[in-house]
């Protein structure tokens, strides 16, 4: 506009901008002058905005608008809201024993999909998102329980966690045998041989398995029963299946021996409530169905 | 296209200088018409306004598990219910195809007849008929309405003014009124809006379409079209020179005169065209626009200013339709002595009918096949695989059911592909390869499938899972993979 030559359109008789594209002209047609009113409204709006809602940075906070106006506060309500619209599931959730919950496909589904949401928040940094677990942290996926995989064993393991400060906490470790004096090299690489062929696996030739077995009679049987089945009550893994919490090649089992084990999982009774327990244990249930 | 004016221009002349940037509005005072076309109009305004009202109120049994509402969108239950139609929100592809339809639609009759949808059936052409209807009952037709604007603020003039907001502010709040109730069950809320125990989103609701429906119909009126409605410009673009548009005859009107003048020129043996310049059809027009100007963006087509012209044509004895349907090719014909020539089919008329006709019939055949059952097959993605205890390989899914039906049902899981006995539901009472999903509802279960065999390193077998009704046989599948490590 400014500065544009303003022509005249031969056929419309409208004032032109002055644009011009092959031949084409842009008419100069005024805004209806409600438009640029409304135009000025919205500036007037924005001042109010400004003022309403915490939108001014100060040197270390911000301005805290008025009214209570912002998003943290309508999350907060639509939260709230959240709350008691879910009040009733949650009530079914608490009512029914977990049980129960799992032979309800309507009640699994609930606590499925509460139970996702804790397990990410919370077990996901061990046991990974998907509930695999890594080297040391159990995959809950399969039919491999040290404590136990019945949904009553789960929510004890999740309520008093293993070997945490909890005095009702799941305990017993695996010496240090080789540290600790009580074995040679030898023998520990003897027996660790000799755990190896428990499930199967084939051991390098010259392994003195008599020496192996001897050892496994006087000093695994204890924990991990004469079969090597090991018990839940104590947590000792069955060292015949074919699933390795540490890994099944040699040296792994050795540095198990000579080192010990004792991984650690936290007692979660006074971070997690009893429904919320509950729920995780269900979707924990059924993601291998337990055993 | 634009009217390619004759020589003797009569276009509005416009002043010198600068234009301003702002324009005020000039406002409109259409005069009441009477005419074949006023009661088209009239007609489609009662039946559109008559369904928009009534619809909400028609019921529609679909069982004790539905509700009775012919047409109803039910978003707390995610529903969308149309007489026998009932759909579920992933299947809004049918949204689609009516939109699709409605566009067509709107292309052919564009092209058959310009802006049929604007002059006749658009919400607001019809508000503001509506609306303007009252205005004229209240404070009568043109010349009072202009008298009354600018007379002073006597009694009279206030009581008409006040009367009239009143009237427009309770059609609004009907509008609004009624629009709500498409979303709820319409006796039970009209009760709760009645006894006020009706939800706040209700009251809002109806609230911002009093304001639109006020505002839009009777403040902004020809305002809508003009400046915020994009459907002209897209219009302009879609037609062509065999579009019926409404057209003022300029090859048989020009050189308009007066009738005085017009007696003038024929006596000194100049051509007078049949245009007497009455203005009767600038006066009759909703938007203001001198037709004579040729086809413009102002005029929404509503063949007004046709009744108008004819009725002046009739006084004056002279032959009807001045102002019609017709187009650019016609006027030159008639200039060549050609007789009129009126081509409803062409290429894009029969083109859009064949779109219309196609999207139809897909549209029939999808709702005619919609299947009450649906089943999908999720494979857990972390772990695909887990080993056991025992070296077996087990895969985790969740299958998802849907039952589109309003009853419960039972259904048969069973997984083609894979040794039978190896797979197993979780979740179930029944504790068997036979779940219930509630009517009208999708339901999640898990299957775990084991394998003690053999498989191959990397291996994905094909599964396929069969749903099967209990008690009627139907069936459905979903396919998936069975990994190995
Ligand atoms: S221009 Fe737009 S708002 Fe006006 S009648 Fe046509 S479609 Fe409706
Ligand atoms: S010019 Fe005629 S057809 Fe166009 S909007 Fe006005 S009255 Fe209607």
């Amino acid at each position: 506009m400014g500065g544009e030559k303003k022509a005249r359109n031969n056929s419309e008789k409208a004032l032109t901008t002055g644009h011009e594209w092959d031949g084409i002209e842009e008419l100069n047609t005024p805004l209806p002058k409600w438009w640029i009113w409304i135009f000025y409204a919205t500036i007037v709006w924005s001042i109010g905005y400004w003022v309403v809602y915490p939108s001014w940075p100060l040197v270390s906070t911000y301005a805290s608008g008025a009214f209570n106006w912002r998003s943290r506060s309508a999350v907060q309500k639509e939260l709230e809201l959240l709350q008691k619209l879910r009040a009733p599931l949650i009530e079914a959730l608490r009512a029914a024993p977990v049980e129960k919950i799992l032979a309800d496909p309507q009640l699994l589904n609930l606590a499925r999909a509460q139970g996702r949401v804790v397990f990410r928040d919370n077990c996901a940094a061990c046991h990974g998102i998907g509930a695999t677990g890594i080297k040391g942290y159990p995959n809950l996926n399969d039919d491999d329980w040290l404590w136990g995989g019945k949904p009553q064993d789960i929510i004890y393991t999740i309520t008093y966690g293993v070997r945490s400060a909890h005095p009702k906490a799941h305990s017993g470790v695996m010496p240090a045998f080789g540290r600790g004096n009580l074995l040679k090299m030898p023998e520990i690489i003897a027996v660790a041989e000799y755990v190896r062929t428990l499930s199967g696996l084939t051991p390098p030739a010259g392994t003195d398995l008599a020496l192996g077995g001897k050892v496994f009679k006087e000093h695994c049987a204890v924990c991990h029963a004469e079969n090597g089945k090991g018990r839940r009550d104590i947590g000792s893994p069955d060292l015949t299946d074919s699933i390795w919490l540490y890994g099944s090649d040699q040296k792994t089992i050795v540095d198990g021996i000579y080192h010990g084990r004792g991984g650690m999982m936290p007692a979660w009774i006074d971070r997690l409530d009893e429904v919320t327990i509950k729920a995780l244990a269900a979707y924990i249930h059924s993601l291998g169905g337990g055993k | 296209m634009a009217v390619q004016l004759p020589a003797n221009d009569f276009a509005e002349p416009i002043a010198d200088g600068d234009e301003p940037l702002y324009a005020s509005r000039r406002k409109i005072y259409p005069k009441a018409v009477s005419g074949p076309f006023r009661r088209a109009k009239t007609g489609l305004l009662l039946l559109t306004l008559g369904i928009y009202y009534i619809l909400p109120f028609v019921r529609w049994n679909r069982g004790i598990n539905a509700p009775d509402q012919a047409v109803l969108i039910d978003f707390p239950s995610r529903r969308f219910y149309f007489f026998f139609i009932e759909i579920w929100p992933q299947e809004v592809y049918y949204l689609t195809g009516l939109l699709i339809l409605a566009a067509v639609v709107l292309f052919l009759m564009n092209a058959l007849a310009g802006r049929v949808w604007c002059g006749y059936l658009c919400p607001q052409t019809v508000w503001t008929d509506l609306f303007l209807f009252v205005e004229r009952k209240v404070e009568g037709d043109r010349t009072q309405r202009i008298a009354l604007d600018a007379g002073p603020w006597t009694v009279n003039k206030v009581t008409r003014k006040i009367a009239k907001h009143a009237i427009w502010l309770i059609i609004a709040w009907w509008t609004g009124g009624v629009w709500v109730l498409y979303f709820a069950d319409a006796p039970t809320l009209v009760k709760e809006l009645a006894t006020f125990q009706a939800p706040a989103i209700a009251w809002i609701s109806i609230g911002i379409l009093t304001f639109t429906t006020y505002s839009l119909a009777g403040l902004m009126r020809e305002q809508v079209c003009i400046y915020m409605c994009p459907w002209p410009r897209i219009q302009a673009a879609l037609t062509d020179e065999y579009a019926l548009n409404v057209t003022y005859r300029y090859d048989r009107g020009e050189p308009r005169y007066s009738l005085k003048k017009a007696q003038v020129a024929h006596d000194a043996g100049l051509p007078a065209g049949d245009c007497i310049d009455c203005s009767q059809c600038v006066w009759a027009c909703p938007t203001g626009v001198d037709i004579r100007n040729g086809n413009q963006l102002g005029c929404i087509q509503c063949g007004l200013c046709i009744d108008a012209c004819d009725s002046i044509m009739a006084k004056v004895g002279k032959p009807q339709r001045l102002i019609a349907y017709d187009n650019d090719i016609n006027a030159q014909r008639r200039a060549q002595g050609l007789p009129s020539q009126y081509k409803l089919l062409r290429t894009r008329t029969l083109l859009y009918a064949g779109i219309i006709v196609s999207v139809s019939f897909v549209m029939i055949f999808a709702l005619a096949t919609r299947s009450d059952l649906g089943v999908s097959l999720i494979h857990d993605r972390n772990p695909t695989f887990v080993r056991l205890k025992d070296g077996a390989v087990r895969n985790a899914y969740t299958i998802r059911i849907a039952n589109k039906y309003l009853e419960r049902r039972l259904f048969l899981i069973n997984v083609e592909g894979f040794e039978p006995g190896n797979f197993q539901i979780l979740g179930n009472t029944t504790n068997t390869m036979v779940v219930e999903v509630d009517p009208d509802r999708t339901q999640e279960f898990r299957l775990l499938m084991t394998t003690y065999a053999a498989i191959p390193p990397d291996a994905s077998i094909p599964i396929r899972v069969v749903v099967t009704d209990v008690k009627t046989g139907q069936t459905a599948r979903a396919t998936g993979h069975f990994r190995g490590p």
